[in-house]
């Protein structure tokens, strides 16, 4: 019975830790950024100054930055991400490749994101500057759509194994319904299974969408660190996760420093919120 | 459950008298000097530091951290360490913040060179304005008639150029920009002297290692490193027109001259675009910061003896490491200011001997 109690009341202080840790970070972003945000204002959301010599500092460039390589990033990653868990749960039958395949593909979200940065920067950016030679524009190789090519490699096993969990989730029973009604294998995935599934599938997209915006070492290996608002998808760019990575550091000022955490702030809600959208979809799927 | 604890408790307290018993050993003998700051001299302070515990017999080790110039200054302001190094020196307002009076301390000298990636790496001639106009985005084409001038022998492509600045802040582009402001206007207007600026054009890279990597990759481009990183990595670098009108090839020993121009006694000057005639003209100096009253924070003269000893040694012998390391020499004119700075350190308002 003591052990018990013992056990529980670990259990309950590990849990409030958690909260506790969760509220603390959300807090000390809250609190360093005061100075930024009396500064500036709302006005740091518009502004598209970044000059710390002068002390003037505004999000947009990274802001843009960081929705345009992610949501690009989620629109290459859907028709594979979508194929993969259609193929490992309709089409491979027997379960053992399956769950061969599905590991490999889980695989890829184990890799360290430096590395697969620095393969973006020696294999993918070379490749890159060709295909700009080609279309004639200036070849420079990194920039937002090579960061966004990276960004959709590290999060297809994301939206991949999650699809691949609702799309097996859906009842034998409906889907045979369908066949003996005469409709075809491709027939019952598009007019019953998917449907069916669409919820946690979409799930799935956001909580990938979720992982791109907030990656950090991949991106700023190959997306050109120009702080400035990009005029095409092969500009260089800069997203806000990558700019405190790059400038954190040196940054001296107070102002400079309290902007800067400001961006963490934005950067944190943002991807909370994104997170729980995510889980309400899932929940609400789970029947 | 019981066993469990007992034996728990015992290993517990075998480590604590581990802990204690090395720490009285430590006490008595070896000073343990903290040092954190800009990542730029790290190898050679690395180099030193090794030699130096070897030198005293194990008795002085120095730990240095190369967490960038900015943590080195913050950290000595907050008295966390027992020295600080950065790339640049301290402004008048980051000396306000401190808690007491801090000395500059020159260590060694280093260079920002132009590099660039163009068909068989010419040797190229450049003026500050052109480096400027460059790097605003004013010339775009290896071919401009301004590059052409100053280098007529010299088949330039028509080419673009793409400027590769550092993304991270950094002493190089504090050393970089602090030439360009002074050599042009519309630099200093429009851009400015810091750690990270504001650019116009052109791509980041993390590092001395970020843009050497993008220029390498990249056909036409021009960024900037330091010196020590362009030689090690065989990489081209252009020469630089100095104040006197002189071409002036970046070499330990052009960089060394530019240094030999009257220093103040604080030692706190930028030396770019150096008066020197034979001085290449974006040299910088390195610096080593230390409180001038060393009786803070419960601190003993023990330890404050160390740091003298250890200053007196890098202003001295240990100089002769830096070549080896192509990190520039500082000039026995600095060697002399150094000397007085660092003999009037004090430990409770009283010279230590």
């Amino acid at each position: 019975m003591r052990k018990d109690k013992a056990f529980k009341i670990i259990l309950l202080l590990s849990g409030f830790l958690i909260v506790a840790l969760l509220s603390g970070i959300f807090l000390s972003l809250v609190f360093s950024s005061i100075p930024s945000i009396k500064e500036f204002g709302i006005n740091f959301l518009f502004s598209k100054d970044w000059d710390p010599v002068n002390n003037k500092f505004g999000a947009l460039p990274f802001l843009i930055g960081t929705l345009l390589t992610s949501v690009i990033s989620l629109l290459i990653s859907i028709p594979f991400s979508l194929s993969i868990s259609i193929f490992l749960s309709e089409i491979l039958k027997n379960k053992l490749i399956s769950n061969i395949f599905q590991t490999f593909v889980e695989l890829i979200a184990g890799i360290p994101s430096v590395i697969v940065g620095l393969w973006g920067l020696f294999i993918l950016a070379p490749f890159m500057r060709t295909l700009q030679l080609k279309l004639g524009i200036q070849p420079i190789g990194v920039g937002i759509f090579t960061a966004s090519i990276i960004l959709s490699i590290m999060i297809i096993p994301y939206s991949a194994s999650i699809g691949k969990e609702v799309i097996s989730m859906v009842p034998t029973e409906v889907k045979e319904g369908a066949i003996s009604l005469g409709a075809t294998e491709f027939e019952t995935l598009k007019s019953v299974t998917l449907p069916f599934s669409f919820n946690g599938i979409f799930a799935g997209f956001l909580l990938s969408f979720g992982r791109a915006f907030g990656e950090t070492m991949a991106v700023t290996m190959v997306i050109g660190n120009s702080n400035k608002i990009p005029d095409s998808i092969f500009s260089p760019g800069q997203t806000m996760a990558s700019l405190i990575a790059n400038e954190f550091t040196e940054a001296t000022t107070k102002l400079y420093t309290s902007s800067l955490i400001e961006i963490g702030l934005i950067l944190f809600i943002v991807s909370m919120l994104i997170n729980i959208l995510g889980r309400l979809i899932i929940r609400r799927f789970k029947f | 459950m019981k066993k469990f604890l007992l034996s728990l408790i015992l290993v517990g307290l075998i480590f604590s008298s581990l802990f204690i018993f090395y720490g009285c050993k430590e006490e008595e003998k070896e000073v343990e000097l903290l040092g954190a700051g800009a990542t730029f001299p790290q190898p050679l302070y690395d180099k030193w530091f090794s030699v130096y515990y070897t030198k005293t017999n194990n008795k002085v080790k120095v730990n240095y951290q190369g967490i960038g110039s900015g943590g080195g200054i913050q950290q000595l302001t907050e008295r966390v360490v027992d020295f600080g190094a950065t790339d640049a020196f301290m402004s008048d307002e980051e000396l306000k913040s401190a808690p007491a009076e801090i000395v500059h301390i020159p260590t060694a000298l280093g260079a920002v060179v132009v590099t660039y990636n163009l068909p068989n790496n010419p040797k190229l001639k450049f003026t500050g304005e052109m480096i400027a106009d460059i790097f605003m985005g004013n010339i775009t084409k290896w071919n401009d008639q301004k590059i052409k001038e100053l280098n007529p022998d010299i088949n330039l492509p028509d080419l673009s150029i793409t400027v590769v600045h550092r993304s991270d802040g950094s002493g190089t582009t504090y050393a970089f920009s602090d030439y360009l402001t002074k050599v042009s206007s519309s630099w200093k207007k429009e851009i400015g002297t810091g750690k990270s600026l504001n650019w116009k054009v052109g791509l980041g890279g993390k590092g001395n290692a970020g843009v050497a990597g993008i220029v390498q990759q990249t056909q036409g481009a021009i960024g900037y490193v330091e010196l020590i990183y362009a030689e090690q990595n065989n990489m081209p670098y252009g020469l630089v027109k100095n104040k006197s009108g002189n071409f002036i090839e970046p070499t330990l020993d052009s960089v060394t001259k530019a240094a030999n121009v009257t220093i103040p006694n604080d030692t706190r000057v930028s030396i770019v675009n150096t008066d020197n005639p034979e001085g290449y003209p974006i040299s910088t100096f390195t610096w080593i910061i230390v409180y001038k009253e060393q009786n803070y924070g419960g601190r003993d003269l023990n330890r404050a003896k160390a740091i003298v000893e250890l200053l007196k040694w890098i202003n001295s012998e240990a100089q002769d490491y830096n070549e080896e390391l192509l990190y520039a020499k500082i000039p026995d004119a600095v060697n002399k200011i150094n000397e007085e700075n660092i003999n009037s350190i004090t430990f409770s308002g009283k010279p230590i001997e």
